[in-house]
């Protein structure tokens, strides 16, 4: 389970979180939704322990583990996994080394059996299969040359394969086709289960038709000003986020 | 056999009168004229200062304060030599060691010049431009020994390896090997050459290589330079390269306190080849020079270099590359980059490209850059779960795939990658990527 509490955060001395109070239940998804420059990516961001973004209140605790408290890579151990909004691109780091030398880290951090490059390649390809991501793409370097629906199919392949507790997918439906949307949700959908959580950060309703999400929550100047259940996303693309902003203010 | 008293030029100049009868070749007059042009050379010059513009980026200044004594002979070390798996050579302070050496069942000719050197009269010293190279006029002063390969017409050698070594002494040996290499038309070689020594021996390895490679011959020259902490590698190449054939070097540069690796390339007939690519390792304390000179002679040659340098500490790196474009080299297609990756905010990088282009026909480009890691980059590794350490050390790797992905040759790019593998050792940092 996720809580956020009361969480205040800065980037570049600029107070972009305003007393966050969040909480996701063990295997529920929720989403956030709200207007630019609300504090989503912050949020995402702060939970994943980017530098620059500083927390200066509160606490966020994923079952009993102080998240706040850990570099990036043990978030990312300890079942916390960010698909990007705008993946980067690795230059010379072979996708399939890569996704080989993240899944090993977590092994081996977790106390597990590494996997060798065969079994690697068996997991991998399965996989891809389902995400409909060619097999070159595992000899691509990372990220490069990707479109834009490549680059997320290959966010879902790395949050696959690292079967994370809590997933935080930053507007991962933004530039994707509707082929595309269908490949991530189904992805999403797949993960679903007693032992994974989701908050799905979006513009738009479009996506939560394919993940049904269990509370719908509004965002807006750093604080969740709204919450409620799916029919919120729909009410919210039908009305837009004006009036309940104004009523928050 | 004395030892060297004081430092600078004087030092080597005043060894060479006091050896001059026990060098090798002292009986052979054209042997002694080499060594007296030589000995002009360098007294002429001595060690070029920081006011001499090929040598602007880079002070010899702790060489020529330096007391050198010479090598020991009959050294017997246990050396730490990994086993020889294929045909070597090895220089122990730059004398052959036949002991060390497997050179049985050729099919192409290996011996050491201080054996071959009354057959050499035509060939030492024909590439070497004493009275431009400092370096190399001290070794023409001063050589005793090093590799003479000769491959013949239409031979495909395979792997040979060069193994120099050196031991450790309170002498701080000064050792100057003449390594000449020739390909007949249409043979081919590979060469890996390793220079490497104890982590605290003071020692001044300055070799000169003389390469020929004729008409449709193919020479992969690897080099890796694992010199110990304390040396001074001051290393000078000369190729020439004739119509249709191909010279193709890699350098890493890793060890030493001071590396200089100077590459002059000649090519001399139409639609010959020269690629010349480095990587530049260095951790705090060292300076490492590549300079480069590529002389396009011809019509229809190309050129290709990929310089790559990573600087952590308070570290210095310098790459200078000069293209020379005769009038007559019409259709030349050269191209130089130059890229630097800064570890640490005391690292400091010199970047000096040169095209001078006489023809008015040609392709010719060069560029470089400079940059530090990319947080973002980082940041998505570990975010993935990936150590903040081994993020950084992939991203590293990242950054040398491409001049490592310009060596043709396999079991260059094998001895490279282990010998990369080893330097991040050294620098208490494990695992990059792994391979699936």
């Amino acid at each position: 389970m996720l809580k956020i509490e009361n969480l205040h955060a800065t980037v570049d001395g600029k107070q972009i979180l305003n007393g966050l109070n969040l909480t996701i239940p063990a295997g529920e998804i929720h989403a956030i939704m709200g207007p630019n420059g609300s504090g989503k990516s912050t949020l995402s961001y702060v939970l994943a322990g980017r530098d620059g973004y500083e927390v200066t209140e509160g606490s966020v605790t994923l079952g009993d583990i102080d998240l706040l408290a850990m570099e990036p890579e043990e978030r990312a151990v300890a079942g916390v996994f960010l698909a990007f909004q705008a993946p980067v691109e690795l230059p010379g780091v072979g996708n399939a080394n890569f996704l080989r030398t993240a899944l090993n880290a977590v092994r081996r951090a977790k106390g597990e059996a590494e996997i060798d490059a065969i079994q690697f390649l068996k997991l991998a390809r399965a996989r891809m299969k389902v995400l409909n991501m060619p097999d070159d793409m595992l000899k691509r370097p990372v990220n490069v040359g990707f479109s834009g629906g490549e680059k997320k199919r290959n966010e879902m392949l790395q949050m696959a394969l690292l079967s994370p507790k809590l997933a935080l997918l930053d507007e991962t439906d933004s530039g994707l086709d509707i082929d595309a949307l269908k490949l991530v949700a189904d992805t999403v959908n797949s993960l679903r289960g007693p032992a994974f959580s989701a908050l799905v950060i979006t513009h738009y309703q479009r996506l939560l038709t394919h993940i049904v999400p269990d509370r719908v929550h509004v965002l807006s100047a750093g604080r969740i000003v709204k919450s409620g259940g799916p029919e919120l996303a729909e009410e919210l693309e039908a009305s837009g986020y004006g009036a309940i902003q104004a009523a928050a203010a | 056999m004395t030892a060297m008293n004081g430092t600078g030029p004087a030092a080597f100049l005043g060894r060479h009168e006091g050896l001059r009868g026990r060098l090798p070749g002292a009986s052979l007059p054209w042997v002694e004229a080499l060594r007296d042009r030589s000995a002009a050379a360098f007294r002429a010059q001595g060690f070029p200062t920081r006011r001499v513009e090929a040598w602007k980026y880079t002070d010899l200044a702790a060489v020529n304060a330096s007391v050198f004594g010479e090598p020991l002979t009959g050294v017997d070390d246990a050396l730490a030599l990994p086993p020889a798996t294929g045909p070597r050579a090895v220089f122990i302070d730059g004398r052959f060691r036949a002991d060390l050496s497997n050179l049985e069942g050729l099919s192409y000719t290996v011996e050491n010049l201080a054996w071959a050197l009354p057959t050499l009269e035509a060939r030492l010293g024909a590439l070497v431009r004493p009275e431009e190279q400092a370096l190399a006029a001290l070794n023409g002063m001063l050589f005793e020994d090093g590799l003479v390969v000769s491959v013949p017409e239409g031979v495909a050698a395979g792997v040979l390896h060069l193994v120099s070594f050196a031991t450790e002494s309170e002498r701080a040996p000064a050792f100057h090997p003449r390594h000449l290499v020739r390909l007949g038309a249409g043979a081919s070689l590979t060469l890996i050459e390793t220079a490497a020594g104890p982590v605290r021996a003071r020692y001044l390895h300055n070799p000169v290589f003389e390469i020929e490679v004729a008409a449709g011959a193919r020479m992969n020259h690897g080099r890796l330079q694992q010199e110990g902490r304390e040396a001074f590698f001051l290393s000078t190449v000369y190729a020439r390269v004739q119509e249709g054939g191909t010279y193709d070097n890699f350098t890493l540069n890793a060890g030493s306190r001071l590396a200089r690796n100077e590459i002059h390339v000649a090519l001399c007939g139409p639609k010959a080849e020269c690629h010349m690519n480095g990587v530049q390792l260095l951790a705090d304390g060292q300076h490492a020079d590549t300079t480069t000179a590529l002389d396009h002679a011809a019509p229809d040659c190309s050129s290709r270099q990929t310089y790559k340098t990573v600087l952590s500490g308070k570290s210095r790196g310098v790459f200078q590359g000069k293209i020379l474009v005769r009038q007559v080299a019409q259709k030349t297609d050269g191209y130089q980059m130059n890229q630097a990756l800064l570890l640490s905010p005391e690292a400091e990088i010199d970047s000096k490209p040169q095209l001078e282009i006489y023809a008015d026909d040609v392709k010719c480009s060069h560029g470089a850059t400079v940059g530090e890691l990319d947080a973002e980059q980082i940041f998505f590794l570990r975010s993935r779960g990936i150590p903040a350490e081994q993020a950084k050390a992939i991203l590293v790797e990242a950054f040398l795939t491409e001049a490592v992905d310009a060596v043709a040759d396999e079991h260059i790019r094998e001895a490279l990658s282990g010998a990369v593998a080893g330097w991040w050792q050294r620098q208490g940092i494990q695992g990059g990527i792994e391979a699936a």
